[in-house]
Order: structure tokens, then C-alpha cells, then sequence
């Protein structure tokens, strides 16, 4: 049997990781433990990886993972296991229930979940184009990408993944939950002779929705127009940030700051009602979007509420996992992690508001500025505020009068994102889909009044 | 408890080449991993979190008509291994439509024998009671400290069981046990968040026993460290300069790791991580002849030195582990290759292949990439030498650009040093710079007696995302005319 097949064997049969996790909650019981649940996920996932405009990585593997938490009283274990045989899952179990056996108990600890009714998978998660996909297809889809570098002149350096997966959990209270799910992403770099570089990137649940060729395209025509790079003084600039750079302004707060834990620990911005950003700036979690990479429910199979994140900029709503919901007395809104989870809950399906505004709405209204491609490697140096360091990269260009005069240098920036957000004056009409921290984000170009640039790179 | 047999082991990895070779496969190899974790997480004197893990597969490597092939399953029976390297095969197939430049290794011997980490304690005979008793001692000190807001306590083990055979009739068996530990304290006032870790973010790690984690000594220094981000509270931002800078071991191995160890992965000069961390500004054109640091600047990328995250038998090619100079007395002179890469540049492997698990194929990553000690001063010898600086001590926030040029570090404290005194604390410390113009500014390298091995335990790299353990091996230095506190 070809992997594609395998993938359309195994993930597409939910039911099957479902079984095993009941089986793993019913050993764990019989060993003594007061509450289990399991988490199984199993799949396919293959990547296919081009660079100087050939593959030189190709990929594929057949994975499956068990995780089991167990309570004796208040005292929680948890163990994981890539094993599904009999002694594999005793093993599992016999270790999670030897470590409750020694932990200190946990004061606060409500419990599992309660069942909320089975949680509705979500069909526009799957698809079978995806779990089938081939290494052929892969290649064909890498091969249009050179094409258009070709084309331009310039080389081509990508990837192109699909998964396809099985999902579920079972707990002893009697929580139930399977979903199959599918996901790819066909991301490209191109690279000119005149140290021009682009990028293009999209994610999509259907592998064969994504258009390798305007992929291609689109990067190359930035690698092209970004050729010669100048210098430019580092300084406070209005900016157009594309997509591409979007989706970190998305990751670094749903990382530091829309966690009930992060709020709780004090270590996050949020707070309900407070105005953080633009009215022009709403942040959504949306697992059942179709636009996104949608899921149903989360790693404690509870399903997935819409949470409105930045409503207009104010602070709505917050991310609960079962234990901060239970600590602030209230339900879950489905945003579990796999335990054990010190970092708290986690939005993996954001998505922010579209805007009225087209690409050339947005470049035309900077006076001047800087039009950036996307960021590379930021991490918070004040994680409270928002602020973070990083580089732009793959095209940053000077915008004078409402049009692009030039490419410039990389800049270093350190900038708190929430001043950043409330300074977006506009916003794009057309989002795309892209690989955010945890998950798909679905995100339009901004353009931002302000943006400091702290510093820049050199040529050589 | 072993993965297989000794007799099965041999079965699988034979099945598995055999298939391989007789469906086309000029060269393949196979990786069978068993990998043990286990993690304890204490949280403001809470055991918020303890698990155990376990992960086993197999992954086959394959060459045919000039390209690549990977498939992997956690299923290790012998009717998998077939599957698995006829999908190898037919991944490489559709590879090699695409390729303009047929893969070439190096001759390497083939390799035999077996590589254990030396242990003490094995950390996962010791009872979990203690393990957790240790952290919750020191933890709970922490929270003694008035003004904590909450406090963080870890430790970790993991255990790799790796059988390595190749068709070329290699074969090698490695156990590396890897553990790490540590404290963090987190002080909040308003907007004001400020953390103090020990021994560093993230905890220390090494490739060792739990006599590892036994000489840290967390109890001892926990009521220290949460003082310290108290203290953190109100001290002044640092302000903006250019400066002298004091790179505290506990700073120095993120900026080897970063500046130096990324920019050195032939890989990245090639191009072939591009499209994910990038570039590098060293290319092979620079071999010999490019001044990369002052002429006390000596790096080493080194998998044999003891305790280092990246310290063992064979690489996951079946090259031997070796010491390898990247930078000789401030010129550049070297990379971390692979079979592959290395006859690129007229050059053998230099054994940095490594993979995560036996999922992922082997990529160049780090070993341990230590600056070498240099005699005179200590690192404290190097401090009383100042007359006037700042000393910049566990890092906090790293980045830098895509070819590895502009950095910008942040520490958890910075110190003024005056006349040879450590004096005035300042909080929100942050540097930075080019990476060429950094390390040739550097004018006073600690000595012998100050270096001790550090290391990250998530180096990430590579599409599927691998993380790697790489260990720096470093003992403290100074900087002059260095830009310092960046504001926002």
C-alpha cells in the first residue's frame, strides 16, 4: 500500500484512533485510577523540500502518538507513548499510574471535563485531495514554483507539505470526540542575482486549492523588484505590512496575551474592555472557519467556541483550557493544549478582519514609508507590552508618494505590536491562509501609521 | 528495556536496506530510535505537571538516480520496513525528476561499535519522589521572597536508543542520555515583568546522569535568584550607548550559538535552508581568508568534549564524532558538513549530521560549538580589568537576520562595572551589533577555570521543524564599542 493510500486508510478513519483511546481510558480505570483520558493521534504526513531550484529533501512518515492523564484524587499524571499494541498501551498505563501514585496533589484540580454533548466534527476539515496527495503531486506543484522563478530569472527554494491525521479523545466522563483532518502548506523563497529575494506562501485544508504556479510567481516578481537593495536610515517609519508579516503580529499576541493563564500570572496585556488597538483591528478564534485550517475541538475534546479576541480593538474574549475555566468557574471555550500544559490555552485559529482596502489603496496612501515583505526571527524583549525584536526580510521597499521608489536593506525593528496595531489606518479586503504558531491564521495586509526600525543589516 | 533483540534489530535494519537496494538504491541507511522522556514541572510550589514518554520507529534514507528519499513508521515489523523503503524509493523517484545536480557522498569508512554517555546516575532509576522533592524544595524558597508573583521550577530526561546500519555495511549502536534542570523567578509590577533564572533560561542542560542536576545546587540558589528579580523591579532600563560589554558564559554561548554556529552549516551556505532560518554571510569563497574575529577568537565545533549536548559515538551518517575548527585565530576556516556537502568544498565530513528522532531525516546541526579558553584572566580576573563597562548576564531575547549578520541579545540583568567593580543593576538589558564586527572587538577571553559547557535544548531547524540539543562550550569574554539598550 503507497503512503497516500495509507493516509486515506488510517486518517481518514477516526473512529479507529477513537477506539484505541476508549480502550486506553478502560485499562486505566481497571488499574484504579480515579479519572482518565487519552488522547490519540495518528496519521500521515510527507514534505517535499526544494532548493537552487531542484528537491532536495523529500519526505514522508507514518506516525501515531497516545497521551494519557490520569487523576487519583487530586493527583494527575500524565505519560505518552508512539505505541498501540497491547503491551504498549499497558505500558502507557501502568506509568501514568505509577507517577500519580507520587505526585502531590493538586488543590485547585476540578476534573476532566464534563460531557457537552459530542462535539460536531467539522467536514470542511478534510479533505480526500490532500490525503491522497502523492509524492508526484508534491513535485509537480515544487516543479510549477522553478517554472515561474525561471521565468523571472531568479532561483527557487520552498517547500510543499500535506498531513493528513486522526483526532480524537476519549475521557472517563464520558467525552467522546473524532475528527480527521487535513492540512498543507507550499511556501517559497526566491532568490535573485542581485541579492533580490520574495516569498509567497499559502495553507489550505485542499492541497490542490493552492496555486503553485501564482505562488511561484508572486515571489519571483518580489525577488526581481528587490534587487540592489540600498541603505536607509533606521528610524520611525509608516509601514504597509503584508500578510506575510501580519501573521506574526497574530502569533506574538496569541502567545503572550489572550491566555486566561497569561491574564491570571499577570503576564498579559489583556483586559476585558480595554481599547489596545485600532477599531480597524478585529482578532478572531474561529475553529469551525472555513477559511482557516479548521478544528472541531480541542486535546481535551472539547468543542471549539468562536472567541472574538480584539472586537473593533477592544479586549473581549479570552482563551480557557479546562483548568483555568474551572478556576475562574466556568466552561472551557475549547482551547486545551495536550497536557501537561504549564503555558495555559492557546488560540491556534485566528483570523483577522478584512478591511475595505486593496494592495494599491494601502501603498498609496503611505506618504513615505516602507512596504515589508515579513519578518524573520522575533522573539518579545518586554513580553507585557508587546515588544518585540525582530527582521524584516524577503523584500522590504521605500514608498514615496503613494508609490514603490526602491528595495532597501533588511532593518531591524523593536516595536510593541499593540502600539503597532493601534496605529492600523487601513486595511486589505483580500486574506489569505497561513501557517500561524499553532495552527492556521487567516490575516489581510495592514498599513500601520507608525513602525520602529531600531537598526539594519549589511551587505556582506 | 530494549528496543529489539539483538537478532531482530538486524533483521529490520537488513530487511529494510535490502528492499531498499534491490528497488534501485545506490546507498541507504537506516535509524531504529527508542527515545525515553521524562518531565517534571513545579509551578509557584505546585507539581503542576509530570509525564513520561515514549517514542519508537524507524526511518530509511535512500539514494536513487542521484536523489534523496525518506520514509519513516513507528511500526517495526519487518512487513513496514519492506513498505517503508519501497516508499523511500519511490519519494527519491519523484525527487530526482527535478534535480540539476546528481548527491555525492564522501568515502567514509564504514563504522562499527558502540557509544554509551557516561552516567552516574541514570536518571530514570532514580525515584520520582526525589526528583520532584528537589524541585519543590527549591521552588518553594523562591516563594518565600516577598514580591514574587510566581515561580517555575523544571527538569527533564530524555534517552535515545539509536541502531544505525547503512548498505555500505556500517553499523553502530549509541545510548545518549541527555538531562536538564532549573529555576525562574517572576517579579511583576504594572507593565513591569522581570524573570531571573538559574542557572539559565530554560534550565541547564548536558549529556550526563542526574549528578548533573544534583550539582546545580537549586536549593542553594534559589532564594538568590528570587531576590534578584525583586530587585530587578526598580532598577533603572538600561540606557542607550555604545559601550564595553562583559559577556557572562551564561550570554556568550547564545551569541556563539547564534553568530557562529548557524552561519557555519555548509547547508545554509548552500542555500538548502532558505526558504525556513535562511542564509548565511560565510561562504566557501571566504574559507581561509575571511576575518571573522579578533586573534583571540578560536571556535571549535567539538562532539567529542564530555557533557555537551552535542557529544556522541557517530553522527547520524555513521561519521565518527570529531573535533572540527571553524574559526582559527580569528579567521575563518571551517564549516559543519555532512557527506554530502563537505566534497563540495573539497572537504570530508566533518560528523554534523543529526536527526530528531526517527521521523525526521538528519540535517547539519551544531555538535558543541565552543570558543576555546584562553590563558591569562578568569572571567572574574576580566571583570576586575574593566574600568568601565556592563556585564550582561543570561540571556533573555535573541534574533538576528536571515544571513546571520545583525543580532540583538537582551539579558536578564545587566551590571554596570566600574574601575573593576560590579556595581549598579540595571534591567531590560539589551546589545547589538554585526556579527563580524562584534567578535573582532573582542579583546579578553576567560581562561580554563571559567569555561564549563552550556547548551539549548531547542535549536530549531529544518522543514518538518526538527529541534536539536546543541551544547557551546564557553568561559566569558569582552567587547568594546558595543551599541547597548536598544528602546522601543
Amino acid at each position: 500500500m503507497t503512503g497516500s493510500a495509507r493516509a486515506l486508510a488510517t486518517a481518514a478513519d477516526p473512529g479507529a484512533a477513537l477506539r484505541i483511546a476508549e480502550e486506553v481510558v478502560r485499562l486505566a480505570e481497571r488499574a484504579g485510577v480515579t479519572e482518565a483520558e487519552a488522547l490519540v493521534v495518528s496519521g500521515e504526513s510527507a514534505l517535499t523540500r526544494f532548493a537552487n531550484s531542484e528537491v532536495h529533501q523529500n519526505v514522508a512518515s507514518s506516525e501515531v502518538s497516545v497521551s494519557l492523564r490520569v487523576a487519583k484524587g487530586r493527583r494527575v499524571a500524565v505519560s505518552s507513548s508512539g505505541r498501540t499494541d497491547a503491551e504498549g498501551l499497558r505500558a502507557l498505563v501502568e506509568r501514568a499510574a505509577a507517577i500519580a501514585a507520587y505526585v502531590e496533589e493538586l488543590e485547585d484540580w476540578a476534573g476532566l471535563p464534563e460531557p457537552d454533548g459530542v462535539p460536531e466534527a467539522v467536514e470542511a476539515a478534510w479533505s480526500d485531495a490532500t490525503a491522497g496527495a502523492t509524492p508526484e503531486l508534491r513535485a509537480d506543484g515544487a516543479r510549477a514554483v522553478i517554472a515561474a522563478a525561471e521565468v523571472q530569472g531568479v532561483t527557487a527554494f520552498g517547500s510543499f507539505a500535506t498531513d493528513a491525521e486522526a483526532f480524537a479523545v476519549a475521557n472517563s466522563k464520558g467525552v467522546r470526540a473524532a475528527e480527521r483532518r487535513t492540512t498543507s502548506q507550499l511556501l517559497t523563497v526566491s532568490m535573485g542575482p542581485d541579492h533580490g529575494t520574495g516569498y509567497a506562501e499559502e495553507c489550505s485544508v485542499d492541497a490542490t486549492a493552492i496555486d503553485a504556479a501564482a505562488l511561484g510567481r508572486e515571489s519571483a516578481q518580489r525577488a526581481r523588484a528587490s534587487a540592489n537593495p540600498v541603505d536607509i536610515e533606521p528610524g520611525d517609519y509608516p509601514v504597509v505590512l503584508d500578510r506575510y508579516a501580519v501573521v506574526d503580529l497574530l502569533d506574538m499576541l496569541g502567545y503572550l496575551g489572550f491566555s486566561a493563564l497569561a491574564v491570571a500570572e499577570d503576564r498579559s496585556f489583556f483586559e476585558a474592555g480595554k481599547q489596545v488597538a485600532s477599531p480597524l483591528v478585529t482578532i478572531t478564534d474561529d475553529g469551525r472557519d472555513p477559511a482557516g485550517l479548521p478544528v472541531g475541538f480541542d486535546a481535551e475534546g472539547v468543542a471549539k467556541q468562536r472567541l472574538a479576541l480584539l472586537d473593533r480593538g477592544v479586549c473581549r474574549d479570552l482563551a480557557f483550557d479546562a483548568r483555568t475555566a474551572s478556576r475562574a468557574g466556568r466552561h472551557s471555550t475549547g482551547h486545551g493544549l495536550p497536557a501537561p500544559n504549564p503555558y495555559g490555552p492557546f488560540p491556534t485559529n485566528m483570523a483577522m478582519a478584512a478591511g475595505d482596502a486593496t494592495t494599491e489603496d494601502l501603498i498609496g496612501g503611505l506618504e513615505r514609508g516602507l512596504l515589508v515583505t515579513r519578518f524573520h526571527y522575533t522573539n518579545p524583549v518586554y513580553p507585557k507590552r508587546v515588544v518585540i525584536t525582530g527582521m524584516t526580510r524577503d523584500g522590504t521597499f521605500l514608498v514615496e508618494g503613494g508609490r514603490i521608489v526602491g528595495p532597501v536593506r533588511n532593518l531591524r525593528f523593536t516595536m510593541s505590536y499593540l502600539d503597532a496595531l493601534a496605529g492600523v489606518e487601513a486595511v486589505s479586503r483580500d486574506r489569505r491562509c497561513l501557517r500561524g504558531l499553532l495552527g492556521g491564521s487567516v490575516v489581510p495586509a495592514v498599513r500601520l501609521s507608525s513602525f520602529s526600525f531600531t537598526g539594519a543589516t549589511r551587505a556582506g | 528495556m530494549p528496543l529489539l533483540t539483538s537478532d531482530a534489530m538486524r533483521d529490520l535494519t537488513s530487511r529494510a536496506l535490502d528492499t531498499a537496494t534491490a528497488r534501485g538504491a545506490t546507498y541507504a541507511d537506516v535509524r531504529v530510535v527508542r527515545r525515553l522522556e521524562e518531565s517534571i514541572t513545579v509551578k509557584s510550589t505546585k507539581v503542576e505537571g509530570v509525564s513520561a514518554g515514549e517514542t519508537e520507529g524507524f526511518g530509511v534514507r535512500v539514494l536513487v538516480d542521484g536523489a534523496w528519499g525518506f520514509a519513516a513508521s513507528h511500526d517495526l515489523s519487518a512487513a513496514e520496513a519492506d513498505r517503508v523503503a519501497a516508499e523511500a524509493v519511490r519519494i527519491a523517484r519523484a525527487s530526482a525528476t527535478t534535480i540539476r545536480n546528481r548527491v555525492a557522498l564522501d568515502d567514509r569508512p564504514p563504522a562499527h561499535g558502540r557509544y554509551e554517555t557516561p552516567v552516574s546516575e541514570d536518571p530514570f532509576a532514580i525515584p520520582l519522589e526525589r526528583k520532584i522533592g528537589a524541585l519543590l524544595e527549591a521552588d518553594r524558597a523562591m516563594n518565600a521572597v516577598k514580591g514574587i508573583a510566581w515561580t517555575e521550577s523544571i527538569y527533564a530526561a530524555q534517552r535515545e536508543d539509536k541502531t544505525f546500519a547503512a548498505s555500505d555495511g556500517s553499523y553502530t549502536e549509541q545510548r545518549i542520555t541527555h538531562v536538564g534542570s532549573g529555576l525562574e523567578a517572576n517579579a511583576i509590577d504594572g507593565d513591569e515583568h522581570q524573570r531571573r533564572s538559574y542557572p539559565d533560561n530554560g534550565g541547564l542542560w548536558g549529556s550526563a546522569g542526574y549528578e548533573f542536576v544534583r550539582a546545580m545546587d537549586l536549593g542553594g540558589n534559589a532564594e538568590r535568584v528570587a531576590h534578584e528579580a525583586v530587585e530587578l523591579l526598580s532598577a533603572p532600563p538600561l540606557p542607550s550607548g555604545t559601550r564595553t560589554i562583559l559577556l557572562h558564559p551564561s550570554q556568550l554561548y547564545m551569541q556563539v550559538h547564534e553568530s557562529c554556529g548557524h552561519p557555519s552549516e555548509l547547508d545554509r551556505a548552500f542555500g538548502t535552508e532558505a526558504s525556513y532560518a535562511g542564509t548565511s554571510f560565510l561562504m566557501p569563497d571566504m574559507l581561509d581568508g575571511f576575518r571573522y574575529g579578533s586573534d583571540l577568537c578560536d571556535i571549535v565545533a567539538d562532539a567529542t568534549v564530555a557533557g555537551g549536548l552535542g557529544t556522541f559515538g557517530w553522527d547520524d551518517e555513521g561519521v565518527a564524532a570529531q573535533q572540527v575548527p571553524l574559526i582559527r585565530e580569528g579567521m575563518f576556516v571551517g564549516y559543519l558538513s555532512s557527506r554530502e556537502t563537505a566534497p563540495r568544498i573539497g572537504r570530508r565530513s566533518g560528523g554534523a549530521m543529526r536527526a530528531d528522532g526517527w521521523n525526521r531525516i538528519p540535517l547539519i546541526r551544531m555538535t558543541n560549538v565552543n570558543l576555546l579558553p584562553k590563558p591569562g584572566m578568569s572571567f572574574d580576573e576580566i571583570v576586575a580589568d574593566t574600568d568601565d563597562g556592563l556585564l550582561f548576564e543570561t540571556n533573555r531575547s535573541w534574533s538576528i537576520d536571515d544571513r546571520r549578520l545583525n543580532f540583538q541579545f537582551g539579558t536578564e540583568v545587566v551590571r554596570e562595572v566600574k574601575h573593576g567593580k560590579v556595581g549598579r543593576l540595571f534591567r531590560n538589558g539589551t546589545y547589538t551589533g554585526i556579527t563580524y564586527e562584534l567578535w573582532r572587538s573582542m579583546d579578553a577571553v576567560g581562561d580554563a577555570s571559567s569555561w564549563h559547557m552550556w547548551g539549548t535544548p531547542n535549536c530549531g531547524k529544518g522543514e518538518p521543524t526538527q529541534t536539536g540539543h546543541v551544547g557551546h562550550g564557553v568561559s566569558g569574554a569582552r567587547f568594546r564599542n558595543v551599541r547597548v539598550g536598544v528602546m522601543s
